[in-house]
């Protein structure tokens, strides 16, 4: 080890994809043994930088400096020569093998490999695992880990290859908090063993939990760096974003309308066949934002996809506006102007054609209102133009594919299209997952508009933070159940947080009135009966 | 009674010699899609393996030689399909209709030119010899099957190891480990230093070298006429391809799915013998007429795939990148 301060500095580094600069004249170090954020809005170039380190890009212009030598890296496999293990967002693990083959089909090294594969093999990469402070089975298949098994094994497969330096690009988006903590404690234990860590993340509060410094990337170019205990949260958003910026959440006071959606004793299964959601009643009124609490995996995702005739409803009313839309085709449902759009853990598969351009995605929601047999193309086009300047999404142009956008440009175009319907009900789910600082504010923006349009909002979230400032009410889902809907100007994240895990269920709570049952609901209880009946048939 | 066990046996003994030349198409094929690459192009290259394999395998009256020449011509025709997936990032679909395509015509075109002087083998010609059956000791002392199973060729002695050895490659083996990974994702691959392109370019060309041998074997099975009207492949290729389905890409099972085949396309042979010698069983095969027995191959393969797809197949071996050309830096 040569005595150079920095594990790794870049010098004048440029990148280009055709016209487009993604990084441009970039100056970056990382000292030894310290862990440095790297911060930057959707589309900075933050993983194009990143890219480059770990050979998958080759810069145009610039030099990487490694331990204070001139390095070239052209291919995975110098990055891996040089030290370096990248930890992508999206993981490159083989599905179909174990943990031990994930971690040894990479070049031959050592004496644990050899040209037969042997049962052995499972205890030896345990063993390296165990040594490098993990619990993971090396038998287990890629396909049946959870998301932080995953991280996991990419995390130990750059530590067997012997990598110094870390690179982790937004490895919190799909943890959980827990897991979260665990994957921190990690690093910090890395970084006491001599590693040095750069660690990409929109989350501001982990960067001040977690890194020694900041760099801010911006459009591409490199701004500052500055040490984290020196700064504030309010300081880097406004470095990375360039201007002044307010965090606080608007929640405009709009009059609420009778109840445009009225769910009563809904009951839904998982894909598994479980129950997923179980006896649910709530109702949501125009001009209101109903938030949905719930850990992970409580039943939201089906409670979407029912709202949205894409799932089967065992049991239950759906009432739109005093008409019941349970069993309804999703093509019905969208025609009484409810849409659904929901962003899953790995943000791809999301509604959208990803091959298609932005147009025809647009197109895609209602190209049966085309006149005759063939597509309003024209009119797709024009759509699509307004999408993007109302949203002011980033795009080249309408007929760019809408899989070469950047994450929060995709999720625009995604709620954007929704909206164009005219809809009285938007039901969205995570819709600023991954999204950075500037673009999940436009997003709120965007809902929040609608709402004082008179649209009632189911919005399925992940960070109680936002949803206290941004919803009106709050229900919470705990397994299937709910666990009771608060006024969120009265409700306190403890509360919540207990009501998600269960512990405090206020369904009942108060005499004569029961959460998620409206005063002036249009369902009659002699309906409901007759409703079950025809149901239990 | 012993003649019609000798039915049986002979039975067999044909249902192997048709199953074997699939097996090469077949295991090929494995070999190309383990790496992640859909070759549509089967047809193409075990035609033009037959066809320069024989032509060479008779000018040399070696079979050595014949076997040789078939191989390196599917190396080459694996190596343009390389060259236009691989390097070019060209659809594979594609390149692997042309191939057939261009494949195809080739093998007319070279036979037509030949007219007259098209090379026809006689049971003296070394090549034919070189054919004659193998007893394996002891083994095929075994009554009925012994003559059926352990008394061939060398090439389907061959072809049936290869099978095995392929299968504990792909299994059993690191290397085999590292390609399967490319096949599966190219990017894990590449992230760890394996050259996929390479691997890629190897078993593209190894593939194909086996398909142009059972192109060979399939022409010499045939008696090496050249009919003019009929290429000796006549949609064999395309049987192979649906095969690896069936063998769920794993070429020890290609061999079960072979014999499958194989026994229909015996049956479209040995039908009436079958009929005439077990007439109380069999007689009513008679009444059959003779097409639906050349059909029946092709049919049983096309329940077999509907059958295979319909069924949802958890433990399905199905590379994850097929058909997908890698390309580092995309986006």
């Amino acid at each position: 080890m040569s005595d150079s301060e920095y594990a790794i500095e870049l010098r004048h580094i440029s990148k280009h994809f055709g016209s487009v600069v993604a990084n441009k004249d970039i100056n970056l170090t990382l000292r030894k043994g310290e862990i440095l954020a790297l911060l930057g809005e959707n589309g900075s170039g933050k993983t194009t930088l990143m890219n480059m380190l770990s050979g998958i890009y080759k810069p145009d212009a610039g030099s990487i400096y490694i331990d204070g030598e001139k390095t070239l890296i052209s291919s995975p496999e110098d990055a891996l020569k040089a030290g370096i293990g990248m930890v992508h967002q999206h993981f490159k693990l083989i599905n179909v093998f174990s943990a031990a083959d994930n971690i040894l089909i990479g070049s031959s090294k050592g004496s644990e490999t050899h040209a037969l594969l042997r049962k052995s093999r499972y205890s030896q990469v345990n063993q390296i695992i165990h040594d490098f402070g993990f619990e993971l089975d090396s038998r287990k298949i890629v396909a049946n880990m959870s998301v932080s098994e995953k991280q996991t094994l990419e995390i130990v497969k750059v530590l067997y290859y012997g990598a110094k330096t870390i690179i982790l690009d937004e490895p919190t988006a799909v943890l959980t908090v827990q897991e979260t903590r665990k994957l921190f404690e990690v690093l910090k234990k890395m970084k006491e063993q001599g590693h040095s860590i750069i660690i990409i993340t929109h989350k501001l509060n982990e960067v001040m939990e977690i890194s020694d410094r900041v760099a801010i990337l911006r459009k591409g170019q490199y701004i500052t760096t500055v040490n984290t205990s020196e700064t504030t949260e309010k300081e880097l958003t406004e470095l990375m974003m360039g201007r002044k910026v307010d965090l606080e959440i608007e929640r405009p006071i709009v009059e609420k309308t009778a109840p445009v959606l009225e769910i009563r004793n809904l009951s839904v299964k998982s894909d598994e066949g479980n129950i997923a959601l179980d006896d649910v009643s709530f109702y949501l009124r125009g001009g209101e934002i109903l938030g949905v609490a719930g850990i992970a995996g409580s039943g939201q995702k089906e409670l979407c996809e029912a709202m949205a005739g894409l799932r089967k409803i065992e049991r239950g009313v759906v009432l739109h506006k005093g008409e019941n839309i349970a069993g309804a085709s999703p093509e019905e449902i969208i025609a009484k102007g409810v849409t659904m759009s929901f962003v899953p853990e790995d943000r791809l598969g999301m509604g959208l054609a990803p091959s298609l351009s932005i147009a025809d995605n647009v197109i895609l929601k209602k190209y049966k209102q085309s006149k005759g047999f063939l597509l309003d193309k024209k009119r797709g086009a024009r759509e699509a133009q307004e999408i993007i300047d109302k949203l002011e999404i980033v795009a080249p142009s309408v007929e760019t594919p809408v899989r070469k956008l950047s994450g929060g440009n995709v999720q625009k175009v995604l709620l954007g299209r929704e909206i164009a319907i005219d809809p009285n009900v938007i039901v969205t789910a995570y819709p600023v997952r991954g999204l950075d600082i500037n673009s999940s504010y436009a997003v709120y923006d965007i809902l929040n508009q609608q709402k004082k349009t008179g649209v009632g909002i189911l919005f399925v979230g992940e960070d109680l933070d936002v949803m206290l400032a941004l919803c009106d009410k709050i229900m919470v889902l705990c397994h299937g159940k709910l666990m009771g809907v608060v006024h969120a100007s009265k409700a306190s994240k403890e509360e919540i947080g207990l009501m998600m895990t269960g512990a405090l269920n206020t369904v009942h709570q108060k005499r004569g009135k029961t959460a998620g049952i409206a005063k002036d609901s249009a369902i009659v209880e002699d309906e409901i009966i007759y409703q079950e009946e025809e149901v239990n048939v | 009674m012993s003649s019609s066990m000798d039915v049986i046996t002979q039975f067999l003994f044909h249902l192997v010699v048709y199953s074997i030349p699939l097996l090469y198409g077949t295991c090929g094929e494995i070999v190309v899609e383990r790496s992640g690459s859909l070759d549509l192009g089967v047809e193409g290259t075990m035609a033009i393996g037959a066809i320069f394999g024989y032509l060479a395998g008779c000018s040399a009256n070696s079979l050595f030689v014949g076997v040789l020449v078939a191989y390196i011509a599917g190396t080459l025709v694996g190596e343009v399909f390389a060259l236009f997936t691989v390097t070019f990032q060209a659809n594979q679909n594609v390149t692997g209709l042309t191939i057939t395509t261009f494949g195809v015509a080739l093998y007319f075109f070279m036979g037509n030119a030949m007219g007259e002087k098209w090379p026809v083998l006689t049971k003296a010609d070394r090549m034919v010899k070189a054919l004659d059956t193998i007893d394996i000791p002891l083994l095929s002392d075994i009554p009925v099957v012994g003559k059926a199973f352990f008394s061939h060729n060398i090439l389907v002695y061959i072809g049936v190891l290869m099978a095995i050895l392929l299968w504990f490659y792909f299994e059993k083996t690191r290397a085999g480990m590292r390609v399967r990974a490319v096949g599966e994702n190219p990017a894990a691959a590449d992230s760890l230093g394996i050259n996929v392109a390479a691997k890629k370019y190897q078993h593209i060309m190894l593939g194909s070298g086996i398909m142009g041998i059972g192109g060979l074997y399939m022409g010499l099975n045939l008696g090496g006429t050249f009919e003019g009207s009929n290429c000796w492949i006549n949609g064999y290729g395309w049987i192979a391809i649906a095969l690896v389905i069936f063998a769920n890409w794993s070429t020890a099972r290609a061999i079960l799915g072979t014999f499958v085949f194989g026994f229909f396309r015996t049956l479209a042979v040995y039908y009436g013998t079958l009929a005439k010698t077990f007439p109380k069983v069999l007689g009513w095969l008679d009444n059959i007429p003779s097409q639906f027995f050349s059909a029946l191959p092709f049919i049983v393969t096309l329940v077999i795939l509907i059958m295979d797809s319909v069924r949802k197949n958890k433990h399905s071996n199905e590379p994850a990148a097929i058909g997908v050309n890698y390309y580092r830096e995309d986006r």
